[in-house]
């Protein structure tokens, strides 16, 4: 199913949560709303299941306006952020319920019913855990009891809110992957919230991110991270050095660095370097002088963290390999494969 | 070698003289007293006693306090439910003064929540006269009894609700709508079962004050025996009677009463952990 969502604006009180938000989402898709906290994902999310009204906008299933329609008519799948378990009742009772309170014709028989929580609950991967009650799960299990309640009615769209935000690392990591296996295998439209940029990028078919109630830029992930439209879709996905200085002439200077700057109007200006994009440089080439502070080996790449002489904290990432003998406390040149330069 | 102590464990003569303190105090306030309720019923023997509380006007106030409880513990269930969802679960205007008005029959005195009752549907009161053309009783009779009683009683289905469903939030009756749920579907499914144990729990001490209450009812009620007498006002008048056999058997059943409670209320807290493992 296709979702629409056209200029929709939404306040709480005074305060705007969403600020005119336009945005297609295709058929199939699993996208991120990516965005910091306060920046109206949330709220999205929950406009698009029902659970909040807009004030002006519409949504759209397919070609059908649901901007009015109760969230019960809308047949859509909700994992919540606490995952909101029916505490007295067990696993299958849980993945029952969206069918279990259907009515008439509409009400599948009791054999049928088991057969599709049985279906479900192997899907993610919990076959013998129907019987048990959520507070004698894990949180992941928690998680995917919520993932089949939410699939149980067959919904038009699957809408998860920050899904993973309350597992810990290593758990994250395993049913980020276990979530793209079901999204690929139940081919329902997807659309989660989450604030961690690492989690849309590995898991989203595209990303929209969000700041104060509007969208930023929306694309593939590779997209809003190696072409950023703006200063803040930049530094918020992936890690980047920021300096502030202006632009003149089609060069950005601060007081550390000079930058091209090309198409970028004269002025006040902000600029990024990626510390990966960061490469050691023969002293006539660099155009960035740093003491290091602290060298970190991380897997395969080295950290290091430093300081320029004006006192700006510099991040920069090399290959294990290139990294050759750096020790804390020496001079090192540094030169931007590639910068990011936005006026301010 | 002195042995380990955990940082916040008294040293042992402070936990025996905090015991004992406590002991004495259940010994002196609360034990004897009880004791003592049950032995002066039976000082003239167990029949004596029995006799007490069967005679007419015994079982005239024992019919009284009960049909009272029955009208008064539904009436805080259906109250305390409405008022702990709209607490709990929509934002409104003058909400923290709900609050605070449903504590009010905590901080008034009983005493006085019958007096409004007197000046309101009195003789002399706002609605005495209309009342009176109309030949509708309710002070000095049974619906004044159970209004004070309602009047006092109130929050303790409510108390135990609000906090309790305040901190379910209402993330699982929205999950439940989004699959499709009514409202009432809703409600029974899924807000019900997880407040039954707080619900139970709240009834349980709203009857034991329905039946025990005896200040508010005392101002309404006239005392007339055999017709408006509870069986606190029953046990005011006997002793007021010298009749103290009398008074003590019928305080006695109270007590009994009481005690029941106390005994259900604590198999409730056992039986919880079981069926309620904890928050999710």
């Amino acid at each position: 199913m296709t979702i629409s969502i056209r200029s929709v604006e939404k306040t709480f009180g005074r305060y705007p949560a969403l600020n005119g938000v336009s945005l297609e989402i295709a058929d199939g898709e699993l996208l991120a709303l990516l965005g910091p906290s306060g920046s109206g994902k949330t709220t999205l999310l929950r406009v698009i299941a029902g659970l909040e009204f807009p004030e002006k906008g519409q949504i759209l299933y397919g070609d059908q306006d649901m901007t009015y329609t109760s969230a019960a008519a809308r047949r859509v799948g909700f994992v919540f952020q606490q995952y909101a378990l029916f505490r007295h009742m067990t696993v299958a009772k849980n993945v029952a319920f969206g069918l279990d309170v259907r009515k008439g014709q509409a009400k599948p028989s009791k054999s049928e019913i088991t057969a599709r929580v049985d279906e479900l609950l192997k899907l993610v991967e919990l076959g013998e855990l129907g019987k048990r009650y959520p507070a004698q799960l894990s949180g992941g299990q928690r998680q995917r009891v919520a993932l089949a309640r939410a699939l149980a009615v067959n919904p038009s769209v699957l809408l998860l809110d920050e899904p993973f935000g309350a597992l810990d690392a290593t758990v994250r990591k395993s049913l980020r992957k276990e979530l793209r296996r079901i999204h690929d295998a139940t081919g329902v439209t997807t659309i989660f919230v989450t604030h961690d940029q690492e989690e849309a990028l590995e898991l989203a078919d595209r990303v929209a991110i969000l700041n104060k109630g509007a969208i930023e830029q929306v694309g593939a992930p590779h997209e809003v991270h190696d072409n950023p439209v703006g200063a803040f879709v930049c530094g918020f996905v992936g890690e980047s050095n920021r300096f502030e200085g202006a632009v003149k002439g089609g060069r950005f200077q601060s007081a550390d660095i000079a930058l091209p700057a090309p198409g970028v109007t004269d002025g006040a200006a902000v600029a990024f370097v990626r510390p990966h994009e960061l490469v050691v440089a023969p002293a006539d080439q660099s155009n960035l002088n740093i003491v290091t502070e602290r060298i970190a080996p991380q897997g395969a790449v080295v950290r290091v963290d430093g300081a320029t002489a004006s006192g700006q904290r510099i991040e920069a990432a090399f290959a294990r390999q290139n990294a050759g003998d750096l020790q804390p406390g020496a001079k090192l040149s540094l030169a931007a494969d590639r910068s990011y330069v936005f006026s301010a | 070698m002195s042995r380990l102590r955990h940082p916040t464990e008294d040293p042992v003569w402070a936990k025996v003289v905090i015991l004992t303190l406590v002991g004495l105090f259940l010994v002196c306030v609360l034990i004897l007293p009880l004791i003592t309720v049950f032995f002066e019923a039976t000082r003239k023997g167990l029949p004596a006693a029995l006799e007490a509380i069967q005679n007419e006007d015994a079982r005239a106030a024992i019919k009284l306090t009960l049909i009272t409880a029955a009208i008064t513990v539904p009436f805080n269930v259906v109250f305390g439910l409405c008022a702990s969802w709209a607490i709990a679960k929509y934002e409104f205007p003058l909400k923290p003064f709900l609050i605070t008005l449903i504590d009010l029959p905590f901080s008034v005195s009983p005493v006085v929540a019958g007096l409004i009752y007197v000046l309101v549907f009195g003789a002399q009161g706002w609605f005495g006269p209309w009342l009176l053309d109309h030949d509708i009783k309710i002070i000095f009779a049974v619906p004044g009894i159970v209004l004070a009683t309602i009047f006092v009683t109130f929050p303790f289905v409510a108390r135990e609700l609000i906090p309790l469903m305040q901190e379910q939030g209402v993330d699982e009756e929205e999950a439940a709508v989004s699959m499709g749920a009514s409202g009432l579907r809703t409600f029974w499914s899924v807000t019900a079962p997880n407040v039954r144990w707080g619900l139970l729990y709240g009834v349980l001490l709203c009857n034991a004050r329905a039946m025990g209450e005896f200040g508010a009812v005392s101002v309404v009620s006239g005392h007339i025996r055999g017709l408006t007498n509870t069986m606190p006002l029953h046990v005011e008048i006997l002793y007021n009677e010298y009749d103290f056999v009398g008074a003590f058997a019928v305080a006695a059943l109270l007590c009994l009463l009481a005690i029941v409670t106390l005994v259900l209320k604590a198999l409730l807290e056992l039986v919880q952990p079981q069926s309620r493992p904890g928050r999710h």
